[in-house]
This record gives structure tokens, sequence and C-alpha cells, in this order.
């Protein structure tokens, strides 16, 4: 078994992507078969059901929970709007009034005389799925959502934050181990994807929020910057749901370092064109890592030759293992960040520094050097 | 499927069983079988989950485990419906195939109940027991809205809901309230969408009629007996059994590939940590004493416990060695970490090296310094997740208890049952304890995370069979407690703490003074007599099946189980790292000036030889001495 036990990152120039779009709950799909979207249109939709709004009526009204019916003037299944008396009582000859006003408008769902509740729900709250990429509709699931599909570029991050995103790349640096002067962030930079070379700084983050670019994609992030810019820290490795304007791409790891050279020369590729990206990171069974998707131009007639390739050909994992020869990528210390070779796989365990017995790897830096890392340490660099 | 009749061989004929446990990254399948008078364990094989796409059938995972077994035997275990049972010959097929599982996430539930510390709280350890992660608790004086404890039900799409109220004659009105704030949020389940949401009701009898009419066309209602039938009782069982039927006929029907492995076992699947809760509860019973057991994952640590003969089990979901290891860090702070180390490290180079572990979780220790880094972290994981075990092995709340003298004060029993002096065993499991590259290492965790008092054993489960052992144990007892014993438990040694005085932290001078003499009579005769002064930490050579005789003689301000002063004179179990003498103080005293701490720590790491002292010098090379 010669396999890294991490897979490797995807960074590819050209390959076919497909994407799941699906509504939480059934509702109507816009588009048909064939269609292609663009990444903003509205492809499906549904009604999510209004938030429920329980009041204690008996208490409020200060009667017995069996006794609400005598005080109420709505029943179950009536429309009321915000302001409608729900509940109204008098004693004393009248001199004493007490009504209860709907604080909402919603329908009467229930009203329950052993508690003396009501729940009322609000109108229901619509919800629109948008297509993400731009591709071809290549299935649609009816009430659910459909796959679209396209060709273009596909570089995954090894962690983000922020949810789906579309702007246009923008390359800052001319060298990916840079580190951008946050003053380099203009106006120009609105609604674009800024690559900023090799640390996204707390001053790069604020300052490209300010200008209202969309994206950040930088090789690595200091641990004390994001919390900075988040506002809090990250204790489990679940992202994508912050609430921040723009969407972090990091695509080596923590602390600074350089984007890797495919991964950074494909970013130049794409300078200047639309892309896709997503922050949301899982780092569980079933890994999510953050990418960016920039379709090619023209991908609609390349497509129709290629449907035939089989639904899975974006998530395809080559599952190749690693070889003499494999370019690598080194992920723990003691050469956290390096680039490699595979110089050797001894077949035996050995004894590391640590004192573990574990797989190991010989590989050669690009300066040359020949090391000895544990296998779980590697990760293969994809094509 | 779990069906008696599956099992047509007597226990006494059974000579070989397989046992899986789908983990939610790996399968891992054992082979047991019984040689002369004695089950053992023969082979294990493993191989990844296939719960996930692309494959989505768990039986896959298991086929490919089970055939690591088949590869390492020459044996036949598999065919084209399964795994064979029953056995065919002694070269094919097994008399007992069982499985466990945690695959998917697990069993994921909601509870909800009346008041926070009784009813929701019991309902709470129900569920716990049962092997569920507990995804929030409701109840009706939490502090939240009910539009916010209904947004929270929707939002949260549990497996079941299990849900509690009022003692049997109490309270109506509220347990309705609860009803119908489930009704209301009308939640759906998490896997699936052709089935009800199973909701367990196991509250006040007297408002089952209302639950019923309020949620029965909603979701799947079973009605159990009440939880908390009086104030003085908490019965969990009833509850209990309801959770493993629904977890078998929904949650796992659902999961893929599950419905054709129900009927490949022999028994019911259990699910993984409920297992592994009813091992500890054998282990207990079978060394009769008081037991903790712990599991250290990527994800969450569970910590398990029985003392008064109560089982208790707390899951700690975001307290684990990979996936949640930033949040070990969030919630203990950097100082906690760099306390346990020996070295100086900068703020900012250790924080990178945690989240970058997070990011990629399989990758492992190279250097000396990552692998310490590494331990520091699990110290303070356990020890968290053990701060939380203690506030939910409690007790009973809410009760009114009359005190001496005819006093006119009465007062809540709230106090923790984990009692560490009478604890006999702290047993470990996970990664970090099992393939700590020197046992010691997995002792010293143990002994600064738990900080067990007097005389306790410390052992690791050597490959994490606990829980298939836990599962086999509901069939046949015999032979889960014979494995256990001989093949999975490793004996560490016995760790020996005296505790001080509450007024020893107010002295002057803590350091140096004497704490305990320890005459030990040694199993080839010889006596020897160990002298320990506060602070110190001391190894002897015992081996593992050996035991001593031990007189322990405290200081008058220090005690081992037998008062202050006491002289306690008792056998001490023997271990692969022999007997562990720790007179470094109860809490364990740390100083507080960095570079004196790292000292001392440096001086424990030498006593107890925990790391190669050659690679250390290269980390600490440069810094203070």
């Amino acid at each position: 078994m010669a396999h890294a036990y991490t897979p490797g990152l995807k960074a590819s120039s050209s390959q076919l992507i497909q994407r799941t779009r699906r509504l939480p709950i059934p509702g109507d799909v816009l588009v048909e078969k064939g269609d292609v979207i663009q990444p903003d249109q509205t492809v499906a939709r549904t009604e999510l059901p209004g938030d429920p709004l329980s009041l204690n009526i008996a208490n409020r009204m200060g009667v017995e929970p069996e006794d609400i019916n005598s005080v109420l003037k709505v029943q179950e299944g009536d429309e009321v709007e915000e302001g409608d008396v729900l509940a109204f009582s008098s004693s004393f000859f009248g001199l004493i009034k007490r009504e209860e006003r709907s604080p909402v408008s919603g329908t009467i769902e229930m009203i329950s005389t052993v508690s003396g509740q009501m729940v009322m729900r609000e109108p229901p709250i619509p919800l629109e799925l948008h297509g993400y990429i731009k591709g071809i509709v290549i299935e649609v699931m009816p009430e659910e959502g459909i796959v679209v599909q396209t060709r273009g570029a596909f570089i995954q991050g090894i962690f983000g934050i922020g949810g789906e995103r579309r702007g246009e790349i923008k390359v800052m640096v001319d060298d990916s181990g840079e580190i951008l002067d946050a003053s380099e962030i203009d106006s120009d930079c609105e609604g674009k994807v800024l690559v900023v070379g090799s640390l996204a700084t707390s001053d790069i983050l604020h300052r490209a929020d300010e200008v209202g670019a969309k994206g950040v994609v930088a090789a690595g992030i200091i641990d004390e910057d994001l919390v900075d810019y988040l506002g809090h820290d990250i204790g489990v490795a679940i992202t994508g749901q912050e609430e921040i304007p723009l969407t972090l791409i990091v695509t080596e790891g923590f602390g600074p370092m350089r984007i890797a050279d495919k991964t950074f020369s494909l970013l130049q590729n794409v300078d200047g064109q639309d892309a896709s990206l997503n922050g949301a990171t899982q780092i569980r069974a079933g890994v999510m890592r953050p990418e960016i998707i920039c379709p090619e131009e023209g991908f609609e007639e390349s497509l129709a030759s290629e449907t035939a390739a089989g639904d899975d050909a974006s998530e395809a994992d080559d599952g190749a293992g690693l070889d003499v020869g494999t370019p690598i990528r080194i992920i723990r210390e003691p050469y956290f960040g390096y680039l490699a070779e595979v110089t050797e796989l001894p077949p035996e365990l050995q004894v590391i520094e640590s004192e573990a017995r574990v797989r190991v790897l010989r590989a050669r830096l690009q300066d040359g050097t020949e090391v000895t890392v544990p296998r779980a340490n590697v990760e293969i660099i994809e094509d | 499927m779990a069906d008696e009749t599956k099992q047509k061989v007597s226990k006494d004929e059974i000579r070989s069983i397989i046992a899986t446990d789908c983990g939610s990254t790996t399968t891992k399948a054992i082979l047991i079988e019984r040689q002369g008078d004695e089950y053992r364990l023969i082979h294990r094989g493993e191989a990844p989950t296939t719960v996930e796409a692309p494959f989505e059938d768990v039986t896959m995972g298991v086929r490919n485990a089970v055939g690591e077994v088949e590869e390492l035997t020459g044996k036949e275990f598999l065919g084209d419906e399964g795994v064979i049972v029953p056995r065919e010959s002694d070269e094919r097929g097994t008399d007992l195939y069982l499985s466990t599982s945690s695959a998917g996430g697990g069993l994921q539930m909601m509870v909800a109940g009346v008041v926070k510390t009784m009813s929701a709280e019991s309902a709470e350890r129900a569920a716990l027991g049962a092997g569920a992660i507990v995804m929030d608790v409701i109840a009706v004086d939490d502090g939240r809205e009910p539009h916010e404890k209904i947004a929270r039900i929707r939002q949260l799409r549990p497996d079941m809901i299990l849900f509690s109220g009022g003692i049997d004659g109490g309270t109506v009105t509220h347990v309705s309230e609860t009803a119908e704030l489930i009704a209301a949020a009308d939640p759906k389940p998490r896997l699936g969408t052709g089935y009800e949401l199973p909701v367990i009701y196991a509250g006040n009898k007297h408002a089952r009629t209302h639950v019923k009419d309020t949620l029965d066309d909603l979701v799947d209602l079973r009605i159990v007996d009440n939880i908390r039938p009086v104030l003085e009782e908490e019965v969990l069982e009833p509850a209990r059994e309801e959770i493993h039927n629904l977890f078998m006929e929904h949650v796992m029907a659902q999961a893929p590939g599950y419905s054709k492995l129900m009927n490949w076992t022999s028994s019911a699947i259990m699910p993984t940590p409920g297992a592994v809760g009813r091992g500890i509860q054998n282990v207990s019973e079978q060394y009769d004493m008081e037991v903790i057991g712990v599991d250290i994952g990527g994800a969450t640590t569970d910590v398990f416990s029985v003392f008064q003969e109560t089982f208790n089990r707390t899951v700690s979901a975001n307290l684990g060695m990979s996936y949640s290891i930033c949040n070990v860090l969030l919630e203990t702070g950097l100082e906690n970490i760099v306390r346990w180390l020996p070295f100086e490290v900068s703020e900012a180079d250790l924080r990178n090296r945690i989240r970058n572990k997070m990011i990629r979780p399989t990758t492992i220790p190279q250097t000396l310094d990552a692998l310490i880094i590494e331990q520091a972290l699990a110290r303070e994981a356990l020890r968290l997740a053990f701060d939380h075990h203690k506030t939910l092995a409690t007790g009973l709340k809410g009760l009114k208890r009359a005190r001496d003298m005819g006093s006119a004060f009465e007062q809540e029993t709230t106090e923790s049952l984990v009692d560490m002096m009478t604890l006999g065993m702290v047993l470990g499991s996970g990664g970090v304890l099992s393939h700590a590259p020197r046992r010691i290492q997995a002792a010293c965790m143990l002994m600064d995370a738990f900080q067990p008092q007097g005389v306790t054993l410390l052992a690791v489960d050597s490959i994490f069979m606990m829980p298939q052992l836990g599962v086999l144990s509901t069939v046949h007892q015999e032979a889960s407690a014979q494995v256990f014993d001989r093949d999975c438990l490793i004996r560490l040694g016995t760790c020996i703490a005296p505790v001080p005085g509450q007024d020893y932290y107010r002295s002057d001078r803590l350091f140096g003074r004497d704490v305990v003499e320890v005459e030990l009579q040694m199993p080839d005769g010889s006596e020897r007599t160990e002298t320990l002064k506060f602070g110190e930490l001391r190894r002897i050579p015992l081996q593992e099946g050996e035991t001593a005789t031990a007189v322990i003689d405290p200081t008058r301000r220090f005690d081992v189980g037998a008062g202050l002063g006491r002289t306690l004179e008792t056998e001490v179990e023997g271990g692969v790292c022999g007997l562990l003498l720790d007179a470094r103080g109860r809490p364990l005293y740390l100083v507080d000036d960095p570079a004196e701490r790292r000292q001392l720590i440096r001086e424990w790491i030498e006593s107890m030889d925990i790391y190669p002292a050659d690679a250390l010098a290269r980390y600490i090379e440069g810094q203070e001495v």
C-alpha cells in the first residue's frame, strides 16, 4: 500500500465539474434539462414555513387554560393581521377590560385548553436557490433541485471561511511568496476575488472588506489575523456559514508560506476571468474543502461531446498512489509547506524522532536536500 | 436482524465469534475463538467505512475488514449473503456475528423536559447512556423564549427526541406546553424523508393523553414509563431500551446498507458508545471496583464512569485531537497548554501548529516537540471532558434532604458521584493514548488529566476493542470478560498519589517536605522502601501480572485513602510502566513562574523516563536550564 493518507488538493486547468443544487424542502424547479444557467440565476424556489410564535393566552388573560375559549375571538385556522384582537374579556360591568392583540400577521395554528397556549404561524418565507456556477443543467430532480455541469479550472483550498460568492479573479502579486501591501487594494477591487500571495493579513482582509471585494485567496493566514477579522475564534473545522461580506480561501495552511507553484500559475492563467467560489470547509468523514471554479469560455460546446463521461467525472478520485517521482507537499513539521519529490518508499516500518514506528518515504526537497517523512505527513500534488 | 432464533448454537458450543465496529472513518473487525477453556482474540482487520458516497453501503467496509481477517487466518467467513452464520466447519463460517455502529454521525438526539436540573437532566442521562450525542436540552425553565426553542428544534433535525417532565400525578400543563412546542416546530428527521421523526415520551403518565392528542399525527410517538415517576427515583432503562429499538428501526434502517447488515448480525446492532458503556459497566463488575473510562477521538471525547454502582456517560462533542482540536485551545486557553511543556514556544507558532493539525487531521507528530505539544493538548482535552462529566454524574437534583440535629435547613443534593479516592481504575482509549510511542506517556497523560487519588490502577485498551466486547457481553458475558482481561486491557501500572489536607497549600514552603513512605514487599520476596518529598514523581519496576504488598505511610498532612496521616496496607498491581509514585499534590501543583515550571516538568520527564533525553535536549538547548 503506497497511498498518502491525506488526499491531495486539486488544482486543474480544465476539468469537468458537477454541482448538485438542492432545496432544503420541496419546491419548484425553474429551469429545464439542457438550459445554460448563470451563477446568480434563480434555479429553484420554495417557501419555508413561517416562524411559529406561541402565546400563553391563559396567563395573559388571567383565566384557567380550560376556560380560554370564553375569551378568544379567533379559532384555529383563522388568518389574523398584526394588531387584531385575539382575546377579549370584560368584568365588573365592563369597567375592567382586558384584551390581547396579535403581535404578528399570520395564521392561528393551534389552541390548547390544557396549557392555555396559542400557536400562531407567520407567513411563509420565500427561499431562492441560485445556480452558483455557470453551466448546463444536466439533471432536474423534480421539486428538489438540479445538477449543473461545467468545464473549467478547478482549484481546491485547504481551509476557507464565508459561503458561495462570484467575482472576477484579480491576481495582485507577481510572486506567490510575496505579502501584498494592503494599501494596494483600492476601489478597482470592488466585486473581485483578490489573489494576495503569501498571507491574508488582517489589514488585507479589512481593506478588501471595505472596498467591497468578493473574495481573498492566499497561501496562508496567521491564526490571530483570522480571529481578528472574524471577531471570534473557530473551534471546530466546520465553516461556510460566517456572516462576513467576503469569502477567504487559504491554499496551504496557517502561517506564512508560498502558494504552490502549480496553483499560483493556474490562478495567473484565470486572471480577469469570472469565478465562483465557496469557503465552506468541513474536515470530517465526507471532507469538504473550499473551492474556486472558473468555467471556460465556450464550455457548452465542449460539454456536448462529454456528457457521456459520467456523473462522477468531477468527483472521481484518481486515487493515484505514491511512487518514486510523485510530486508531494509536506504537511507537517519539520518540513511543513515544503514541496518535494518522492525518491524512495521503504516498505518496512521505521522509527522516527518521536519514537513512533510508522511507514515513511524518502523525498528530495526543491533545494536538493534528501529527507525522511512519515507517509501520513505528505499530500500528493494532484493534476 | 435482532432475531433470537438466529442464535441456533448454545452458549457452550460457541467457538468462533466475529464482531465489527463501524466507526465514522474505520470499520474494525475482530475474530475471537475458544482455545481450550478460554476465549482469545485471534486476529483483527480494518478497512475504511463505506457509508458515505461513492459507496453508500456499510457492508462493503464490513466485508473488507472481515476479508482482512480471512487473509490472516486462511479461513472463510464471508459468503454471498454476508458473514456466514452458523459455522459450517472449522474453516468456514462463525458461530456468532455481532456489530456496533457510530457511522453516519452516530445517534443524534434532542431531549426535552420541564425543569432543567430535574426531568430534563434525567432525560439527558438516559439519552447519553444509550449512546446518543445530545444536540440540545430544552426545558421550560432554560431561559429561552418559546419561539427560540421552536426555531432550535426545527434547525437541529435530530434522529429522535426524548421528552420527559413531571412526576406521575404532577404537572400536566408544563408537559403539554413542551409537547405543543414540539408540535409547532413540526420537526423532520435528519436522515431520509419518507418517515416520521421518532419522539419518545417518558414523563408524567397523566399527561399521556394530551401528549398523544398533540403529537400523534405529526411524529412517530412512543410512550414509555416515566423517567422520574417520583422525585426520589430515576428510572432510565425503559427510555434507553426504546432509544435502542428506535435506533435500529429508524436511524439504522435509513443509513446506507444497514438494512442488509441488520440481517447479517446474530443480535441487534448497538450504537458504539452504548456498547462501550456496557463494556465499562462489565469492567466495574468483573473487577469489583469503581471505574472511569475515557475514549478520546478526533472529534469527541466520551467519558464513562461507574461510581456507587451508578453508570454515567458524557460526550464532550467538541473536544478532540483533530477536527475539534482548536476547540480544546479555545476552551482551555493557551497558557494551560503551555504549562505542560518543558521548552519555550512562541504563542503564534503554537497556535498555527494547532490550526494546521485541525485542517490536516491525519498527520502524525514526526518531531519530539510536536509529540509533546500534542500530548499537552490531550491532557487538556481529557481534563475538560472529565470536568464536564463530573457535572452530570451527580446524585438526583431537586431532592430535599433533612439534615441532622433536627436542623430546619434543607439542602439540595447535587454532589458529583465521582470520588477520586474510591476510584479503582482509569481505563483510557483513543489514538493519542493507545498509540503513544512510550506507554509511560499514556500513563502520565491519564495521571495529569484525571489526577487519581490514593491507589488507582491505570490502563489502556490495546486496540480499542471495547465496542465489540460490549456488544458481545450482551450475548456472551464470559467470552467478553476473558478477552477483555487477556487481550484488551493493558495495565500501565498502579498510581499511588497522597492528597494533601486543605491547609497544605497555605504553607510557605511546599517543596522539600516529606509526603509519604512506601514499604514494598516485591514479588521476588525482596523489600524496598521509597520516601517521597513534595513535588516528586517516581517509577518503580513491577511487571504486568505481578503484585506487591505495599504499606503506604503518609505524613500527617497527607491522605492515601485511610485518612490524614493514616497508614494504608494494600496489594498493588504492576504494569508495563511499573508502580507510579506521585507526590505532586492534589490538585496537582504546578509552579507559576514559567522557567521554574519548565524545570519541574523536565525533572518529571527525567525521573519517569517519559521522552528520549537526547532528542529533548536539542529542544531545550539554548533555553534556560
